[in-house]
């Protein structure tokens, strides 16, 4: 496998001005068969905040990201620094099905890290692999990890899967925080060959 | 190629097998690739790190989380859970990414550590890992280990080793990614 660096659409500190949204909108098509956007230390600007991304389609393209349905899984393993509470469990708020569920965001963005802590020292990392995004015949799958951790101390691993129910190409993509602003971070795009 | 190969280390009898050099703000994401790792004993399979002002991989505290699913060759045994004798809260010790691999001689554990932006001042050090191995008894198992090292110095240095005897054989392969 061989990683080639596309583009870095992020990459500020809290010294930098917060962004409300990052658009990649190039360098997603069929050059590569997947893609991978890698996204470290994202520092939202407000307590409790839920980083997620969602995709415009071919037909929608500098469009609002709100179009594309997702139906999609969400499981994490967590634990707490002292150490109460540790588990691993499927939660049935961030996943989604035709982008309904009982917590879905505006758009039907997915949910990859939920209450992330403003602390200084809070973030979250991962990455997460799109698939095929320029096919014009299949629905576009999706896998992410993430790492992250939670206002009060506890710790997140998540893993979230699930597909765009979208049979045209999905050029672009946004990430935001659910609500408030990205302070601080890194993303970077990838094409994997 | 944007998945830059740094360094290499190939075990051999070896009680440790640690890198000391090359972790640093060149990138922001390190991923070190375990092949094979063969045990002397039956071990665990862990990491530590070293901090810029620590030494001994002894005081770096980590909250982490364990889960794994298994099964066996035969009569088939299948799982998928929560391992929490195997995470830590706030602990010192070396993280286990892999309870028990086994020590006959085609067994060995290999996978994906990836460490975030182990240089960073401002953070807490986010990680994961996906260890696949076969477990005594002739389980095919699979680890899933994540969580922070929460010290907001620099990380350069990391260490791995079986909880107990010598890391018998294998390779790991330290890249960064950029």
């Amino acid at each position: 496998m061989a990683l080639t660096l596309i583009s870095t659409p992020l990459d500020i500190t809290t010294a930098d001005t917060a962004v409300a949204t990052v658009d990649i909108t190039s360098g997603i098509d069929g050059t590569y068969d997947s893609y991978e956007f890698h996204f470290v230390n994202m520092h939202p600007s407000i307590d409790n905040a839920e980083f997620q991304f969602q995709v415009n389609a071919s037909n929608d393209t500098g469009g609002d990201f709100t179009s594309s349905l997702i139906t999609s899984t969400f499981f994490n393993a967590y634990n707490r620094e002292g150490n109460e509470g540790a588990g691993l469990a499927y939660d049935t708020y961030y996943d989604q099905a035709q982008s309904g569920g009982s917590s879905v965001f505006t758009g039907g963005f997915q949910l990859l890290a939920r209450y992330i802590g403003l602390d200084d020292d809070q973030c979250c990392s991962g990455v997460l692999t799109l698939y095929a995004p320029s096919s014009t015949t299949y629905v576009k799958h999706f896998t992410a990890t993430v790492s992250s951790t939670y206002k009060t101390e506890y710790y997140f691993n998540n893993y979230i899967a699930g597909y765009i129910n979208q049979t045209l190409a999905t050029p672009e993509i946004r990430f935001k925080m659910g609500s408030g602003n990205i302070d601080a971070g890194t993303i970077k795009m990838f094409g994997v060959s | 190629m944007a998945l830059i190969h740094i360094a290499s280390v190939t075990a051999s009898a070896s009680a440790t097998v640690s890198f000391t050099t090359g972790i640093d703000a060149t990138y922001n994401e390190y991923q070190f690739h375990f092949v094979n790792m063969h045990p002397a004993s039956y071990g665990d399979w862990t990491f530590q790190v070293n901090a810029t002002d620590g030494a001994d991989y002894n005081d770096s505290l980590i909250t982490s989380t364990h889960f794994k699913t298994y099964n066996r060759e035969a009569p088939a045994d299948t799982f998928l859970g929560y391992m929490a004798g195997h995470d830590q809260a706030q602990g010192a010790a070396y993280q286990i990414m892999f309870n028990g691999v086994d020590n006959a001689a085609d067994s060995g554990c290999s996978g994906v550590l990836t460490l975030y932006a182990p240089s960073s001042t401002t953070y807490v050090k986010h990680f994961t890992s996906r260890v696949q191995s076969i477990h005594g008894g002739n389980y095919s198992q699979n680890a899933f280990v994540a969580g922070y090292i929460n010290d907001t110095t620099a990380i350069d240095e990391i260490s791995f080793k079986f909880h107990s005897g010598n890391i018998d054989a294998g390779t790991i392969h330290m890249y960064g990614v950029g």
